[in-house]
């Protein structure tokens, strides 16, 4: 294709992202520093972040844990399917995309029911003689909510790495004097850090911007930051001050997903970074 | 040896000698890199047992054995430098530094890449990638070296150096080297002992030189090096019918009568004017091979390869004579008839060899 028409072919696309992506993010950048009462230039929306460190903190926190818990969860299924033969890797593909169709909401609020303290695991636990323990509104219900919604975008990436590992290797380094364990740490494991970081990143990311799992499965002390820029849009009526989070979100999954890719090295199939 | 129920294996009865540079011969799918394979342990046969030093190993499993793979298209840790994947071995059995260090150096020097230690491996050639496999294996100072097509992707100048550094290498370390080929004349060069097999079976086991003079059936005289095959009666010894003649030969200890093959070598038979020759023949082909020329003459319609460094046209008549010693007698076998007729002849014989070939896997 000629490249000129590939402009032209592109140019709606093109038109959307300036509509949508740019402009935007001039005006969230406008508002950010903007004071909300005189609309005058302003830095006190950067200075009042202060207060919000620890919710940020909070977040990163609880979105690394999701990330860490969904890597030991994921990394033994991910093996486990690309050793699989074709037909059944096909099958568990499908069965860990499987939820990713269900809607977000649902699948979050079907916790609550699960969770609260008249849910079914409580009314179990009471015909047991045990209980009611409270499940929902504790910090492990929010990491729970991120590691069951996100697990799939950690198993995927780590399954394409890993069920692209030469068998020939695996043979190579058991010649070489590696037993199970040490074919694995020598060379299974270091060819799958590609997967890894992708995972991690994917994760990551989705968790700490997050809101919806913190309001239904959090309590009053697990607000995260999603949170807060909700409520300065809907509630506080502080959209400049919701824009300046927004802001240093941003900056900070760039930051994140950077040194993603720097521990990565130059490694190009780093299959997918969001 | 079986596969799903499909036997690969047969009958394998092989003997390996310390500091032997021995060689798995045959075309592709005889079963050559599966021998390699249950050697090396990533396979374990479904009957027969496997000896090393007088112990069954049939079970242990590869790490634990003291013998090192070079494996086809090398199969290096994408993820290691040149210097980490020749000191993996090292590094697994949790030598010294300094041990590690004076090994892998010395490995670097053998097979001439010194300054190249934190190369990635993406970035050298073929034939650099081929001595780092080497390396790699041989730093472990194994007991034995297995050696799987280790040069079937390099282009024929690099294979011809490569050929005479391993064997230097297998010298000068007298460690005891396997080596699985379908190119004949690698095997013939490089070897002790060569192994021809097909179809899973051992056709002959012999020093290079004895394969090629003495071969066992029409496979091997077919497969290594070029054969007229003809059939024959063996009437009694030294005495060989074929084309109605009878010819002295040196063969003997066949029954009387006993139909035979006869292998006739195209380089062994001599050229004479059509009046004294043993056979007379018209010449139908001929093609100039650079060292001689390829003729192909019919001999009361069958079609012998001759080689010889005079010219003969097309259509020419000749006679030629056979000495005792260039008649090969060998018995009867299932390979009888299938090889040794020229009529099919073309140029491309030569290139049957040269498949790159996927096998076994």
């Amino acid at each position: 294709m000629k490249k000129n028409n590939a402009v032209l072919l592109s140019t709606p696309y093109l038109l959307w992202m300036a509509a949508f992506t740019l402009i935007p993010l001039g005006v969230v950048c406008y508002y950010a520093l903007t004071d909300p009462a005189t609309g005058a230039f302003s830095l006190r929306n950067l200075r009042d972040l202060g207060m919000y460190l620890p919710v940020l903190w909070q977040s990163i926190v609880y979105s690394l844990a999701a990330a860490a818990i969904c890597l030991v969860l994921g990394y033994p299924v991910a093996y486990y399917i690309a050793q699989c033969g074709q037909t059944a890797q096909k099958l568990l593909y499908m069965l860990v995309m499987l939820p990713m169709c269900m809607s977000f909401l649902l699948r979050t609020l079907a916790w609550v029911g699960l969770l609260q303290d008249t849910g079914i695991i409580n009314t179990l636990l009471g015909k047991l003689g045990i209980g009611p323990l409270r499940l929902i509104r504790t910090p492990g219900a929010v990491i729970l909510g991120m590691v069951y919604n996100y697990l799939p975008y950690m198993i995927l990436p780590l399954y394409s790495i890993i069920v692209k590992i030469d068998r020939r290797l695996i043979e190579a380094a058991e010649d070489l004097g590696c037993n199970g364990v040490q074919v694995f740490g020598r060379v299974i494991l270091p060819l799958s850090v590609p997967g890894i970081l992708s995972g991690l990143t994917m994760v990551f990311v989705p968790s700490v911007s997050t809101f919806y799992i913190s309001q239904k499965l959090g309590g009053t002390d697990t607000v995260l930051i999603g949170d807060v820029i909700e409520r300065q849009f809907k509630q506080g009526n502080n959209p400049n001050l919701g824009a300046a989070l927004s802001l240093v979100l941003m900056v900070l999954v760039f930051v994140c997903t950077g040194i993603m890719n720097r521990f990565g090295g130059d490694s190009e199939e780093g299959g997918v970074i969001v | 040896m079986e596969f799903d129920g499909e036997r690969i294996l047969d009958g394998i009865n092989l003997y390996f000698n310390d500091h032997e540079f021995l060689t798995l011969l045959g075309p592709s799918g005889c079963g050559k890199t599966t021998t390699l394979r249950i050697i090396g342990g990533f396979l374990t046969p479904t009957s027969g047992t496997v000896t090393f030093d007088g112990k069954v190993i049939n079970d242990l499993p590869p790490y634990k054995r003291q013998i090192n793979t070079v494996f086809q298209r090398y199969a290096l840790f994408p993820h290691l430098d040149v210097y980490d994947n020749i000191a993996f071995g090292l590094k697994v059995a949790k030598l010294p530094k300094d041990e590690i260090h004076r090994r892998v150096n010395e490995m670097l020097e053998i097979v001439s890449l010194k300054g190249y230690e934190n190369r990635s491996i993406d970035s050298l050639s073929g034939g650099q990638q081929q001595r780092v496999a080497i390396a790699r294996a041989l730093v472990n100072q194994p007991k034995v070296l297995l050696l799987d097509e280790p040069l079937a992707a390099l282009d024929l100048r690099l294979r011809k150096d490569m050929q005479n550094e391993l064997k230097r290498i297998q010298r000068s370390t007298g460690i005891t080297f396997i080596y699985v080929t379908h190119d004949q004349e690698e095997a013939l060069s490089m070897s002790d002992t060569v192994v021809v097999m097909d179809k899973g079976r051992i056709q002959q086991i012999g020093r290079p030189e004895d394969i090629y003079n003495e071969p066992k059936n029409a496979f091997v005289a077919d497969f290594i090096g070029e054969s007229n095959i003809l059939d024959g009666v063996m009437l009694s010894d030294y005495k060989v019918r074929f084309f109605g003649r009878v010819f002295d030969c040196v063969d003997a200890g066949f029954n009387p009568n006993e139909p035979v093959d006869v292998v006739i070598r195209p380089e062994d038979i001599d050229i004479v004017p059509a009046n004294q020759g043993h056979l007379v023949g018209t010449v139908t082909g001929i093609t100039f091979k650079g060292l001689n020329y390829d003729i192909i003459v019919e001999f009361k319609g069958f079609k012998w390869l001759i080689q010889t460094t005079d010219y003969h046209s097309v259509g020419s008549v000749i006679g030629i004579r056979l000495n005792p010693e260039d008649i090969h007698i060998m018995h009867k076998s299932e390979y009888s008839g299938l090889f040794g007729d020229y009529s099919s002849y073309s140029a491309e014989y030569d290139e049957l060899t040269e498949d790159a070939e996927d096998e076994e896997e």
